[in-house]
């Protein structure tokens, strides 16, 4: 379980991350959506420690882990953009990986290389390899450890419908080992089957966060990327109505 | 440390298979050989290696850091997310990227040099000097990328700072110093020369190299203050110190970067 508080994050004058409070549980997929911008990826890079927080604590079992790298052997985590060393091979590369993480025992990327149809490529040179294959690289690197904490971000993006169908399984089932799953990705229908949870975010804020039936409830839509629009629609001209506000009693005053 | 040495490792594997490393390596092999066979003494081949060495080594290792790093930078976030502490895997990714590049000059340089020295008697002092501050160089400037490219993100001006950053140290200091020696020339200038030698690790190179040759006596008062100066145990420690502090600079300055920046 990760749980964040208080998480406020300024890159200059814009605020990314203002004062984020959020849980995301063991055993459930929590999808993190939003318009570009709106501070998803500095979300899950502060999740990961790539990204100091100004305020506000990440708490993983109960400690805060901010500044620090240990907690990270528990966590799994799948780029969007799968570049690596590319001189090395594919197996080279997970070999680095398990050597960087001291050769923990239960591995299983031989089973994942099956899986995602790896084992003819691995002692070809990165750089010899397609997107799509390279993207299922990342996959065997996130997932090979077994962590109880995987992050994926738009990771079916550039695999093809048969990989991309094959990789949501291993998702679902890594979650039904009790796993805590949170991932970001732009194609709702792909959300819709995978998310129990839905967060999301706008200019740093957490502007709804619960069960997708309970997205589809509130907004009266049928489908998730309709409900998202719906959502995206009510709040800017919520902020709208807020700025007229403003506008009049600033006027008034 | 164990963990740097991994990185540095699979950073060197990863660097020795590229073809730029294996270019660097033939240029100054090549060019050596071309050198040792048409030059017409060893002395002045050293000298023409020593023009190259001071000019190109600093500019292929902050051109090729600052690219490098910049290349890595999506892989360098997915070890970030590894449980790795951020102060180790800037190390490694330093040696992993300096090393190769100071064999490759090692193997270039040192090889058909060292193959040659006893032949026709070439001062063996000069050859390890030459090939000690081309490693030190080699060290310092891929530091020195390292600091640059970590400090801005956008491509275009971390090159063209880290080219600035040659330009300042290979030509414009030494235009500076001759233009302050041409306008103070009525004042006794070797001190504060010597000091500014040192403060500058090309000068520094330059002037330890230089005075490895017997011809220290032909450059009249000031090299004899530079080899009085150099040649003692003080002046040796104090310009040892100096490329240390070179090289500890930069890579300190870079780790605190690194270790404080949000990727």
């Amino acid at each position: 379980m990760i749980e964040l508080r208080n998480i406020t994050k300024r890159f200059g004058a814009h605020t990314v991350l203002n004062g984020l409070n959020l849980r995301f549980d063991a055993g459930s997929i929590t999808a993190v959506l939003g318009p570009n911008g709106s501070g998803k990826t500095t979300l899950m890079k502060t999740i990961l420690g790539l990204v100091r927080p100004d305020k506000g604590e990440v708490l993983f079992a109960g400690e805060n882990v901010v500044g620090t790298s240990e907690y990270r052997k528990g966590v799994g985590y799948m780029p969007q953009i799968a570049r690596f060393q590319d001189n090395l091979t594919a197996r080279e590369l997970v070999q680095m990986i398990r050597d960087v993480r001291e050769n923990p025992s239960a591995t299983r990327e031989d089973e994942l290389c099956e899986r995602f149809h790896l084992t003819e490529h691995l002692d070809k040179p990165l750089h010899t390899l397609s997107g799509g294959t390279r993207q299922k690289v990342n996959a065997v690197l996130a997932f090979m450890f077994q962590p109880p904490i995987l992050m994926l971000d738009e990771p079916t993006a550039g695999l093809d419908p048969i990989s991309a169908s094959s990789f949501k399984d291993v998702i679902l089932s890594e979650r039904n080992e009790g796993r805590t799953i949170v991932l970001t990705s732009h194609i709702m229908s792909e959300v819709q089957e995978l998310a129990d949870t839905i967060v999301f975010l706008l200019e740093g804020r957490v502007v709804f966060h619960g069960a997708a039936t309970e997205l589809l409830g509130r907004t009266g839509e049928k489908t998730l990327e309709r409900a998202i629009a719906r959502l995206l629609q009510e709040s800017s001209s919520q902020r709208e109505n807020t700025m007229r506000d403003n506008v009049i009693q600033e006027t008034a005053q | 440390m164990k963990t740097i040495l991994k990185l540095t490792r699979y950073g060197a594997m990863n660097a020795v298979r590229s073809r730029w490393i294996l270019g660097y390596t033939a240029f100054f092999f090549l060019t050596t050989e071309g050198l040792m066979r048409f030059g017409s003494d060893s002395g002045r081949t050293v000298v023409s290696l020593l023009n190259i060495v001071l000019l190109l080594i600093p500019l292929v290792s902050i051109v090729i850091g600052t690219m490098t790093v910049y290349m890595n930078r999506d892989f360098t976030e997915l070890l970030l997310s590894q449980p790795i502490e951020r102060g180790s895997l800037f190390a490694g990714q330093y040696l992993g990227l300096a090393l190769p590049l100071v064999a490759a000059f090692v193997l270039g340089v040192g090889v058909p040099l060292l193959a040659r020295a006893g032949e026709d008697g070439a001062n063996i002092g000069v050859i390890v000097m030459l090939l000690a501050t081309g490693k030190v160089l080699t060290l310092i400037f891929t530091a020195l990328a390292m600091v640059v490219a970590t400090r801005f993100d956008d491509r275009a001006f971390g090159l063209g700072a880290a080219l600035l950053l040659w330009l300042m140290a290979a030509v414009v200091y030494d235009g500076l110093m001759l233009a302050m020696i041409w306008l103070l020339r009525d004042y006794p200038l070797e001190m504060p020369v010597l000091a500014m030698s040192i403060f500058n690790p090309i000068d520094l190179a330059r002037t330890l190299v230089m005075l490895k040759f017997d011809v220290a006596a032909l450059m009249g008062y000031t090299g004899a203050v530079f080899e009085k100066f150099f040649g003692t145990a003080l002046g040796m420690s104090l310009a040892a110190s100096a490329l240390v502090f070179w090289l500890c600079l930069p890579f300190w300055a870079g780790k605190i970067v690194f270790e404080k920046k949000d990727f």
